[in-house]
């Protein structure tokens, strides 16, 4: 006989920590005593998310989801679903936020991802224009080109109320129309595909999986505001990205859904890429359009706005990878659908490249308005080896830290702002509590020094005394009066910088110092580093709890601990490179960290 | 191939789109699908899709067995994945799969019609492209 039903069990260490062991085993001993062996297989499966609500189990192929299972439920869930086919409604997941996803689309939803960017990432093959237009694809550059005017594709993204993915939050439409309403002999489509932000890597994963909605955008776009030729500006660092993109421009040119007079209309559209060489700072449009004039890549104030004065002085439109990837999906399912999704000031989704001390780190969509919590412990698994969530970084150098207190705000462009931090092009960043806070934005700071590109002076002066700052504070000798100093320089950086790079750059300081002063403080006046990350404020001793087993001695790298076996052991300060891993090793507690 | 009109790209995308679905659903065809983003070959998706190559070589009964790549799913912590979809089976994605899990794929769920425990991970999301067409 064969088998009918898959049971999968969580195995994940959350569940596992919920007792998914116990229950694996009791419906194993249930579908030998009920005699259905031959009918289910209980199979034990990676993080489902969810673990908050864990023991979670899935039945397949009908797709049942139960939450909170215990060992006394497999009796009844295998007598009942396994062999009458019956699920046991109690156990179903049932919540608010499923139903009212469930009225936007006619699927049965459990999962908190919602996915229309990431639509066909992982489902089809990247490199086959076939599969994409299988799924729907080039059906909205066709109802474009022969069923919508310029004008109703402009009402129809101003209805869904898309707005750029890029970090701003520019409503698109707007962009759009700018451009469209400026007469010029030519006019030019660039996709930001220059992702800098560490950590984060939507864009290149959205290309890599699905090239050809880029293509398709970008030709709706240059239709709607009368451009004929599109460029996509991507680092030469994806390498990946770029081959799946040139073999998408060729499949596309090849069957006539780019070039001359696409699929028989009078619309002609091309699309080049141009390889940028990587540097952060060519991500702001002004900058990214002398890059690609073959100028060096530095901003230019504005006004004029590019959707007036771009590419060699015509009006350009200038949209990143992911609202680009939403435009095909906005089209053909309407504005009206995808407004839908979303809180009230932004619609659709948010894709964010989930990583940090997070169990599963990884690409996730959501739906805007979904909370932090939902996002780091229902999709994310929660915190890695049971540490306590300190706080999320948004926004990468742009952005700042969300501490534990505001997990349960619903993520929008306007709540992430209003908390100081920014949406920014989607990185996320878990921290916990053995990261400092102080030692981070030395990183960050650190890159924007970096990426600055040193055209104007508050970004290139105030960046680089603020990284002082924090080297001082970081290595015992801040001083009182640091912490103002901090904040007047920001002020001043983010008044007077000229592009969104030095302006955004004091954001992740200015954050930080509004949530976690005391930690600052304690670097300053304490000369202590409370995470232990910040190796000239740390000092590890062995107390004499030590029984001499010589672990600590074994682990260290540097060889600086001595001591008789069963005889208490000594570290050797001078040469004690503070890597902690005496602390980790130590089974007694007693090394101390201070 | 010639350039399509409005016609050709309609036909093409009916008879595709009947192909994909009678891949997913009844057809005889089983589908290994290989996440090869960026993370997945850096978690060393290329090995893996080289040891479905060679597990499946010389085994007759799996002649249908079509091996594709796709893009990332975002399961990056569990990379890299596999997505098997065969009839009469429900869809699975597999995560950490590695050479000898690859090998335990091919012996345990195309041939013995079970699936391989510990490795079995949950699509993130709905899709919303096929939700419409029904």
């Amino acid at each position: 006989m064969a088998i009918k039903t898959y049971v999968l069990v969580c195995g994940g260490t959350a569940c596992e920590s919920t007792k998914s062991r116990e229950l694996y085993d009791a419906l194993v001993r249930e579908l030998r005593e009920q005699g259905a062996e031959n009918d289910a297989q209980i199979v034990k499966t990676g993080c489902f998310g969810f673990c908050e609500k864990g023991p979670v189990v899935k039945f397949l192929p009908d797709e049942t989801f139960y939450v909170n299972v215990a060992a006394a439920d497999a009796k009844e869930l295998i007598a009942e679903h396994v062999i009458k086919g019956r699920p046991v409604k109690r156990l179903m997941y049932d919540s608010e936020q499923s139903k009212k996803r469930a009225k936007i689309d006619d699927i049965q939803f459990y999962q908190k991802q919602f996915r229309i960017v990431l639509r066909n990432c992982g489902v089809i093959n990247p490199e086959s224009i076939d599969e994409y237009i299988a799924r729907d694809g080039y059906k909205a550059l066709e109802k474009v080109l022969f069923e919508m005017t310029p004008e109703q594709v402009l009402k129809e993204l101003e209805i869904s109320g898309l707005r750029g993915r890029g970090g701003a939050g520019f409503p698109t439409w707007k962009k759009w129309g700018f451009c469209r309403d400026v007469k010029s002999d030519q006019k030019y489509m660039i996709c930001n595909a220059d992702e800098g932000d560490p950590g984060a890597y939507m864009d290149r994963s959205t290309i890599e999986g699905d090239p050809h909605s880029i293509l398709e955008a970008m030709t709706i776009a240059g239709r709607t505001i009368g451009a004929s030729c599109g460029y996509v500006y991507i680092r030469a660092e994806y390498p990946l990205a770029i081959r799946r993109l040139e073999v998408a421009i060729e499949q596309a040119n090849a069957y006539g859904l780019l070039g001359e007079k696409i699929l028989g209309s009078d619309f002609s559209f091309q699309i080049e890429l141009r390889l940028g060489a990587g540097a952060f700072v060519c991500g702001e449009e002004t900058a990214l359009i002398h890059s690609i004039e073959g100028s060096r890549g530095m901003p230019t104030p504005r006004p004029p706005f590019p959707a007036v004065k771009g590419l060699w002085g015509k009006p350009t439109v200038i949209n990143n990878v992911e609202t680009l990837a939403n435009i095909p999906v906005v089209i053909l399912k309407g504005g009206g659908w995808f407004a839908k999704i979303g809180t009230e000031t932004s619609k659709g989704t948010k894709v964010f490249a989930l990583t940090g001390k997070i169990n599963n780190s990884g690409l996730i969509e959501v739906p805007m308005g979904t909370t932090l919590r939902e996002i780091i412990f229902d999709i994310g698994g929660g915190i890695r080896n049971n540490r306590k969530f300190k706080a999320a970084q948004t926004g990468g150098p742009s952005g700042g830290v969300i501490p534990e207190q505001f997990l349960d705000t619903p993520i929008d462009y306007e709540n992430l702002a209003k908390l100081g931090s920014i949406m920014g092009s989607g990185g996320l960043i878990v921290m916990d509590e053995d990261d400092c806070m102080v030692d981070v934005n030395k990183f960050y700071l650190e890159f924007t020094v970096d990426e600055s590109c040193g055209k104007c002076a508050p970004c290139r002066i105030g960046g680089k005394s603020m990284s002082l700052i924090l080297d001082r504070i970081t290595a015992g000798n801040g001083t009182d009066a640091d912490m103002p100093k901090l904040l007047e320089i920001g002020k001043a950086m983010s008044k007077a910088s000229l592009c969104g790079l030095g302006q955004t750059a004091p954001n992740p300081v200015v954050s930080t110092l509004r949530y976690f002063q005391d930690e600052y403080l304690a670097h300053i006046r304490d000369r202590k580093c409370p995470a232990g990350k910040c190796k000239d404020l740390v000092h590890y001793l062995i107390t004499d709890a030590c029984i001499g087993c010589g672990v600590c001695a074994r682990k260290c790298p540097v060889n600086c601990i001595t001591g008789q076996k069963r005889g208490k052991h000594v570290i050797d300060q001078t040469k004690c490179v503070k890597c902690g891993e005496c602390f980790k090793a130590c089974k007694f507690s007693a090394i101390t960290r201070g | 191939m010639a350039k399509l009109t409005l016609d050709d790209l309609r036909k093409l995308r009916e008879s595709k789109s009947n192909e994909m679905e009678r891949r997913n659903v009844d057809g005889k065809d089983i589908s290994v699908i290989i996440g090869m983003g960026t993370c997945g070959i850096a978690a060393g998706a290329k090995k893996t899709f080289d040891t479905f190559v060679e597990a499946l070589a010389g085994k007759p009964e799996l002649k249908t067995v079509v091996i594709r790549q796709t893009g990332c799913m975002g399961l990056c912590y569990a990379e890299p994945t596999v997505e098997v979809v065969m009839p009469g089976m429900p869809t699975v994605i597999y995560g950490n799969v590695g050479p000898e899990v690859a090998r335990k794929i091919v012996q345990e769920h195309l041939l013995n019609r079970r699936l391989v425990g510990d490795h079995v991970f949950d699509k993130p999301a709905a899709d919303i492209v096929k939700s419409r067409s029904k």
